[in-house]
C-alpha cells in the first residue's frame, strides 16, 4: 500500500500535505475536542437553519394569496414617526455588540483573567436577555396590534406569519438556550474549575454565540430586507 | 496552555464505577451503552416484525383474520416501515456497533463525552417509549405510511389522525436529539481520540463506514426535524406550511396555499440519505468480516475507503428519484436519474473488491462468513433493480408496485440484516467472551437467505404484474390473474417461516451467554485492535495502563514469511530498525 508516504503533519504546503495532515495519527485538527465537537454541531445547526430558510422560499413562492407588505408591518412609531424597521436595527445592533463582548470575554479568559472573563460573559448573556426582551415586544406588538397569527392575517398570506413566528421562534430558543449556557459556564468560571482544564471552553461557548448572531444576520436580510 | 491530543494526555485516575446503577443503568461506558442500545433496537425490531408479519397474514390469506381491517393494516404498515429504518437500523448498526466499536478500533478509552452518550441512550429510549405509547392511544398509531405525506398524513380519516401522528412527530424529534449526541460521539472520537500510529488511513472500513453514516446523519436529519416540526404545526397550530386549499369529508378546510410537494423534497432531502446512513456502517462491517474469514487483505483498501465516500456525498443529491411520479419537471427528472445512476460506479466498484477479496482467500464458511457471503448476493440482487428504478421512464409504470417494495426490502432490508447476523456472530465473542452455537447458527443463516429470496423474488414479479403496494386488498380487479394471489399466498407462508426462524437466532443469543464455549481470545485471528485489549471481554477503560500502538493497517492477513497468519496492528514493524515515531515508519511495500 502507498498510503504512508510521509504522514508528518504541516510539512508540505501542496494537496500533499492537506491530505497529510488530514490522515495524521492521533488527531486530525490540532483543537480540544469539545471545540471540534462544537463545529460538527454547529455545522448540523447550520443545515437547520438553511433549511428552514429554504422552506421559507419555498413557501413564499407557493403562497397563493400576495406577500404582506414587510416594510409597513416591521415599522416603529417614535415621536409621531413612521421608522421603518427601528426596532429591527437595534435588535441586530444589541446581538452585534453581544458578539463583541464574548469575544472580549475569550481574549481575558485566555489571557487567565478570571474576573474579566465572567464579566463580559455577564454582559454577553444580558444584551441576550435585552435582544429578547424586544423580541417579545415585537411579537406581541404583532400579535395584538396587528393581529398577525401563524394560522393567518389581514395583510394577506397566511405563511407570512406562520414562517415568521416559526423560525424567529426557533432562533428565539437559541439565544434563551445561549443564555443559560453562558450563564452555566460563567459561573463555573467564577468558580475556578477551569483553572487546570485551561479556558477553551469560553472559546467553545463564544464559537455558539457567534453563529446564533450569524444565523440572525440572514433571518434579518430574509425576513426584513427582502 | 497548550493543547495535548488525546492519545497524549496522561493516564487519569480512573473511577470504576461500583454499584449496579452506575454499572449498567446510568452508564457512560461506551460498551454498556451500546448493549443497552442493542438490546432496545433488537426488541423494537421484533415488534416490527410482527406488524409485518400480521401484514403479509392478511395479503396471503384475505378476510381471514378479523383484527386485521383497512385501517389496522395500514398502522402496522407505517409502523413496521419507521421502526425498522431508523429505530431498529440506525440505531443498531450506529448507536450499537458505533458505540461498541469506535473507542476499541481508535484505541481508547471511551467516547470523548460519555456523559453526552449516556444522554444520547436515554432520549433514544425515550423516543421508542414515546413511540409504542402510540400503540394505546386512542385510534391508534399513525397510517399515513412511513413518508407521511401531508395532507393526508393529518387529515381525519387517517388512521391515528387524532393522537398517533402526534406521538410519530414527537418521538422522531427526541430520536433525532438522541442520534445528534451520539453521532457527535461518534465523529469527534473517530477524528480526535486515535491512538499513536492510527492514521486514518490505517483505520478499519468499519470505521470508515461508522464514521461517515454518522456525519451523513447530522446533515441529513436536520431535514426531517425541519418537516416534522412544520408537519407539527400544520396539524397543531394550523399553519398551512404544507396544507393547499382542500375540501376533507364534504367540509372546506381552513388551510391555503400550501406546498405538499415541499414535504417530499424535505422528506427525502433526509430519506435517501438515510438509506445510506443504514448502509455505510454496513458496507465496513461487512468488508472486515470478508477479509478476516477469507484470511485475506481487503481489496483495494484505498478505492473503499474513496467509494464510501463519494457514496456518501452523491447521496445528497439523489432525493428526488423518489419523487418521479409525484410531478416534476422532466429536467429535473433527468438530473436525478443521472445522479442516481452515477452512484451505481463506487456501489459496484465496493462489490468487485468484496469477490476480489474472497477470490483465492482462505475462506473459512463459518456462520458470520455465510452471512457476509449472503450479503454479496443479496446487496448485488437489490442494487440492480435499482437500476430499473433509477430511470424515469422505467421507474413511471413501476412506481408504487411490489417491485419498488422488492428493491428496497433487498437492498436496505434484507442486506442489512444479513451484515448485522453477520456482525453479531462475528463480534458476539469479542462481547461476551463466548461463542455462538455454529450448528444453529448455521441453520439460521440458510432458512433466513433462502426464505428471504423465497419472498423477495416473486415480489418482482408482482411488480411486473401492477400489483400496487400499501393496499389492505386485491380485490377483483382484472389485470391481476389468479395465480397472483397464490403467489401472495406462498410469500406470506415464507414469510412466516423466516419469522419464526428468528426464535433459533434468539436462543442461540440468550443460550450461548452460558452455555457456549468459552471464546479464545482473538477467536477469529482477527487484526484490529478490538480484539488487541489485554483481558476479553474489554474492560472498563478498555486499555489497562497504556493505549496500544499501531503500526501497520487493519489487513495484514496472510502475509508472506509471517509466522501466522495474522499480524494485530499493534505489532512492530520487523526489521524495520527505527524507534517507534507514532505511526510514521513504513508501512510494508
Amino acid at each position: 500500500m502507498s498510503q504512508n508516504t510521509d504522514n508528518t503533519p504541516g510539512t508540505a504546503d501542496d494537496f500533499q500535505g492537506l491530505v497529510a495532515d488530514w490522515s495524521a495519527d492521533k488527531e486530525t485538527f490540532a483543537m480540544p475536542w469539545g471545540k471540534l465537537m462544537m463545529w460538527i454541531f454547529l455545522l448540523g445547526d447550520t443545515f437547520i437553519f438553511g433549511i428552514f430558510l429554504v422552506g421559507y422560499m419555498a413557501v413564499r413562492m407557493a403562497a397563493v394569496d400576495p406577500w404582506p407588505a414587510t416594510e409597513e408591518i416591521f415599522s416603529m412609531t417614535m415621536f409621531g414617526h413612521e421608522f421603518p424597521l427601528l426596532l429591527i436595527a437595534i435588535m441586530t445592533f444589541v446581538l452585534i455588540t453581544s458578539s463583541g463582548t464574548m469575544a472580549m470575554a475569550v481574549r481575558s479568559g485566555y489571557m487567565g483573567d478570571r474576573r474579566k472573563t465572567v464579566l463580559f460573559m455577564a454582559i454577553t448573556a444580558l444584551l441576550g436577555l435585552t435582544f429578547l426582551g424586544m423580541q417579545a415586544y415585537e411579537w406581541a406588538t404583532l400579535i395584538f396590534n396587528y393581529d398577525i397569527r401563524p394560522w393567518g392575517n389581514p395583510f394577506g398570506a397566511e405563511q407570512f406569519g406562520a414562517v415568521f413566528f416559526m423560525i424567529t421562534g426557533f432562533h428565539g430558543l437559541h439565544v434563551l438556550g445561549g443564555v443559560i449556557y453562558l450563564t452555566i459556564i460563567a459561573r463555573r468560571v467564577h468558580k475556578g474549575v477551569y483553572e487546570n482544564k485551561g479556558y477553551s471552553i469560553v472559546e467553545i461557548t463564544g464559537l455558539y454565540w457567534h453563529f446564533v448572531d450569524l444565523v440572525w444576520v440572514f433571518i434579518f436580510a430574509f425576513f426584513y430586507l427582502l | 496552555m497548550t493543547h495535548v491530543a488525546i492519545a497524549d494526555q496522561p493516564e487519569e485516575e480512573e473511577h470504576h464505577p461500583t454499584s449496579f446503577i452506575a454499572k449498567y443503568i446510568w452508564s457512560q461506558d461506551h460498551k454498556v451503552i451500546a448493549i443497552q442500545y442493542t438490546i432496545v433496537a433488537m426488541f423494537v425490531g421484533l415488534v416490527a416484525l410482527v406488524l409485518s408479519g400480521f401484514m403479509r397474514l392478511q395479503l396471503g390469506f384475505p378476510d381471514t383474520f378479523s383484527f386485521i381491517n383497512p385501517n389496522t393494516y395500514l398502522q402496522f404498515m407505517t409502523m413496521h416501515g419507521m421502526i425498522m429504518v431508523i429505530y431498529l437500523l440506525t440505531a443498531l448498526l450506529l448507536g450499537g456497533f458505533g458505540n461498541y466499536l469506535i473507542p476499541l478500533m481508535v484505541g481508547t478509552r471511551d467516547m470523548v463525552f460519555p456523559y453526552l452518550n449516556m444522554l444520547s441512550f436515554w432520549m433514544y429510549f425515550l423516543s421508542v417509549l414515546v413511540l409504542l405509547a402510540s400503540f394505546f392511544v386512542p385510534g391508534g398509531p399513525t397510517g399515513a405510511g412511513w413518508t407521511l405525506y401531508p395532507p393526508q398524513a393529518i387529515l381525519q380519516g387517517t388512521p391515528g389522525a387524532d393522537w398517533g401522528i402526534v406521538f410519530m412527530i414527537a418521538s422522531l424529534a427526541i430520536f433525532i436529539i438522541a442520534f445528534t449526541m451520539g453521532g457527535l460521539n461518534y465523529v469527534t472520537t473517530i477524528l480526535q481520540a486515535r491512538t499513536h500510529g492510527m492514521t486514518l488511513m490505517r483505520m478499519p472500513l468499519t470505521l470508515w463506514g461508522i464514521f461517515t453514516a454518522s456525519l451523513m446523519g447530522l446533515l441529513a436529519f436536520p431535514a426531517l426535524l425541519v418537516s416534522a416540526i412544520m408537519l407539527g404545526l400544520d396539524l397543531l397550530a394550523g399553519t398551512s406550511f404544507f396544507m393547499p386549499a382542500l375540501v376533507s369529508l364534504g367540509e372546506q378546510l381552513d388551510h391555503t396555499g400550501g406546498s405538499p410537494l415541499l414535504f417530499q423534497h424535505l422528506f427525502w432531502f433526509f430519506g435517501h440519505p438515510e438509506v445510506y446512513i443504514v448502509a455505510l456502517p454496513a458496507f465496513g462491517m461487512v468488508s472486515d468480516v470478508l477479509s478476516t474469514h477469507a484470511r485475506k487483505n481487503i481489496f483495494g483498501y484505498r478505492m473503499m475507503v474513496w467509494a464510501i465516500v463519494i457514496i456518501a456525498g452523491l447521496s445528497f443529491i439523489v432525493w428526488a428519484h423518489h419523487m418521479y411520479v409525484s410531478g416534476m419537471n422532466l429536467n429535473f427528472g433527468f438530473f436525478f436519474a443521472t445522479t442516481t445512476l452515477i452512484i451505481a460506479v463506487p456501489t459496484a466498484l465496493k462489490v468487485y473488491n468484496w469477490v476480489l477479496t474472497l477470490w483465492r482467500g482462505n475462506i473459512h464458511l463459518n456462520t458470520p462468513m455465510l452471512f457476509a457471503i449472503g450479503f454479496i448476493f443479496t446487496f448485488t440482487h437489490g442494487g440492480l433493480s435499482g437500476l430499473f428504478l433509477g430511470n424515469v421512464i422505467v421507474d413511471v409504470p413501476l412506481a408504487d408496485t411490489y417491485f419498488v417494495v422488492a428493491h428496497f426490502h433487498m437492498v436496505m432490508g434484507v442486506s442489512t440484516v444479513m451484515v448485522l447476523f453477520a456482525a453479531i456472530y462475528h463480534w458476539y465473542p469479542l462481547v461476551t467472551g463466548r461463542m455462538l452455537h455454529e450448528g444453529m447458527g448455521k441453520i439460521h443463516f440458510w432458512l433466513t437467505f433462502l426464505g428471504t429470496y423465497a419472498v423477495f423474488l416473486p415480489m418482482h414479479y408482482l411488480g411486473f404484474l401492477g400489483v400496487p403496494r400499501r393496499y389492505f386488498s386485491m380485490g377483483d380487479t382484472a389485470f391481476m390473474p389468479e395465480s397472483a394471489q397464490t403467489l401472495n399466498a406462498s410469500i406470506s407462508v415464507f414469510a412466516i417461516i423466516v419469522m419464526v426462524i428468528q426464535v433459533i437466532f434468539l436462543v442461540n443469543l440468550v443460550w450461548s451467554l452460558k452455555n457456549g464455549p468459552r471464546a479464545p481470545r482473538n477467536p477469529w485471528g482477527a487484526t484490529s485492535l478490538e480484539w488487541q485489549t489485554p483481558v476479553m471481554p474489554p474492560a472498563h477503560g478498555n486499555w489497562g495502563h497504556a493505549l496500544p500502538r499501531v503500526h501497520r493497517w487493519a489487513y495484514d492477513y496472510s502475509v508472506p514469511g509471517a509466522a501466522e497468519d495474522f499480524i494485530p496492528q499493534n505489532v512492530p514493524q520487523e526489521g524495520s530498525g527505527r524507534p517507534d515515531d507514532g505511526g510514521q515508519e513504513e508501512v510494508k511495500a
